[in-house]
């Protein structure tokens, strides 16, 4: 595919770096990439995948609901729509979410990731951290920027993890969706968007 | 740049606190949302709930500050703990400016970032805190780009306008950001003359280096803020309207006689600027009769202008 119609999703966050990350990965790899900011559902019309964005998962959901974007979302996730999720846009895609470690699981927005995850689970702001990682079959290295991130606790067997630190998978794909706890978009290495443009060529869902 | 980063042994491999990039990454993350001011844990119930990106813990609202009158310090510590432990989004809480130690204690107690904030009562007419020392993120105030850079070049790492705080009048939160667009498009125009970014530099008090970063990104290195008299739906969507990347809302919500239906309105607003039907629809979900009264700033006196105090270099 050389012409490519991507999604950011709009409601809050990060949405600027991705589109950076996302336009330079896209000039690499030799492929017209039009970007579109998701925020009605209305907004979904003619795309080839989309990216949700760090921020805050509360303060999207909120806003999601509120137009029916989150249920027109979910139903084309669960027919096979390409994502990448970062930190929230992870948690977003989870089947279960943790609010904190003495919570009871809930479902994420978009339960499709077979995972629990655990919101801030390094901490707060002052936990936050860098370091350098591989990710299996995508980047021998990136810096990984972990900004009040989550932990993913527990994968289920659908789930692929191509990236871990302390034990715990950082970067996991599960089909036609691809998700990190830490921040790509940060990290000025495009590698990651290359893999998430690379999927979305190769899909066949349209 | 005067960056201290940490470095931590975590298992068998070395990770990095308080980096720039780390610093930086957390403002970016709230960009296109609200921060909230609120003074106990109820009020910050209410801001998450109705979709706030943080929260700003205060001992009182600038609106009162103001009426009160008195020193203005850092929020009673107990406090912040108890917003920290109710909600599950970031915190902020304020230090007056050039209390190095108010900062200090914020750190140590794990707010997500300090405000230092002409709000409160100045703490040292010199200088503002050297906020590359600490690992937790600082955002400051300012009133055009000289003072942004100013800022920026002390370590901050997300920058809001002053405005006039607790007047629930957004007239100087609009002059501040139209100040600062002003020079931006000023040093963008200047980008292929070393010579005139260099005067401009001088006239701002800051380094080239930093004239010629905002001429080559066309905006400011870090994430820009409006704050200051915000009250209202559509005062938030203008800001957004004017390039900010987010709001805070301080006395507006908390002023008013419809808090939980304004702080939803208001995050409404912001997520949906661009689009005139949902900015009506956010602005239907207010009533005007509910609205904090606020105050004229062109009658106000200086020595009541909370936008004047600090250190001006």
């Amino acid at each position: 595919m050389k012409e490519i119609n991507i999604g950011l999703l709009g409601l809050q966050g990060a949405i600027e770096e991705h589109e950076a990350s996302v336009r330079s990965a896209a000039k690499a790899l030799g492929i017209q990439l039009d970007i579109h900011t998701v925020l009605l559902p209305e907004d979904l019309e003619g795309l080839h995948g989309i990216i949700m964005p760090g921020g805050e998962s509360t303060a999207m959901i909120k806003q999601g609901k509120k137009s029916g974007l989150l249920q027109a979302l979910r139903n084309k996730l669960e027919d096979g729509f390409p994502a990448f999720g970062t930190c929230a846009g992870a948690i977003l895609l989870s089947k279960r979410v943790k609010r904190d470690a003495h919570s009871e699981i809930t479902e994420g927005a978009f339960p499709i990731l077979d995972q629990t995850i655990l919101r801030n689970g390094y901490g707060r702001q002052k936990d936050s951290f860098a370091v350098k990682l591989p990710i299996r079959g995508i980047v021998d290295e990136i810096e990984a920027i972990f900004i009040r991130a989550p932990i993913i606790e527990k994968t289920g067997e659908e789930l692929k993890v191509l990236a871990e630190f302390g034990g715990k998978p950082v970067f996991v794909q599960q089909g036609n969706i691809i998700a990190s706890t830490f921040h790509p978009e940060l990290s000025g290495n495009n590698g990651v968007h290359k893999y998430f443009l690379k999927i979305i060529s190769e899909n066949t869902y349209q | 740049m005067q960056e201290r980063k940490v470095l931590k042994e975590y298992g068998d491999v070395e990770i990095t606190l308080g980096s720039t990039n780390l610093k930086r990454g957390f403002a970016k993350m709230v960009k296109h949302g609200v921060v909230m001011d609120v003074t106990n844990p109820t009020q910050a119930g209410i801001a998450e709930d109705a979709g706030a990106v943080a929260v700003m813990v205060l001992d009182k609202l600038p609106a009162d500050i103001r009426a009160r009158g008195g020193v203005a310090r850092m929020a009673t510590i107990q406090a912040i703990k108890e917003t920290m432990e109710t909600v599950s989004i970031p915190i902020m809480a304020k230090c007056r400016i050039g209390h190095t130690m108010e900062a200090r204690l914020l750190e140590e107690i794990g707010v997500d970032m300090i405000d230092e904030s002409e709000v409160l009562t100045p703490a040292n007419e010199a200088s503002h805190v050297w906020k590359w020392d600490f690992t937790v993120p600082f955002v400051n105030g300012c009133r055009d780009l000289g003072e942004a850079l100013r800022r920026i070049e002390e370590g901050s790492a997300m920058i809001r306008t002053k405005g006039e705080a607790g007047t629930g009048n957004v007239a100087e939160a609009i002059r501040h950001m139209r100040m600062v667009n002003n020079g931006i498009r000023q040093v963008v125009a200047a980008k292929d003359n070393p010579q005139e970014l260099m005067i401009l530099a001088r006239e701002m008090k800051v380094s080239y280096e930093t004239v010629l970063k905002v001429a080559e990104l066309g905006r400011l290195p870090v994430v820009n803020f409006a704050a200051g008299g915000i009250a209202t739906p559509a005062d938030a969507a203008m800001m957004m309207q004017m390039n900010c990347d987010g709001v805070f809302v301080g006395s507006g919500i908390y002023k008013s006689e419809d808090p939980e239906m304004r702080a939803e309105a208001i995050v409404m607003a912001v997520t949906h600027w661009n689009n005139p039907e949902k900015v009506a629809e956010a602005q239907s979900m207010v009533s005007e009769r509910k609205s904090m009264p606020g105050l004229d700033i062109s009658t106000m006196k200086e020595e009541k202008k909370l936008q004047l105090r600090g250190a001006n270099l």
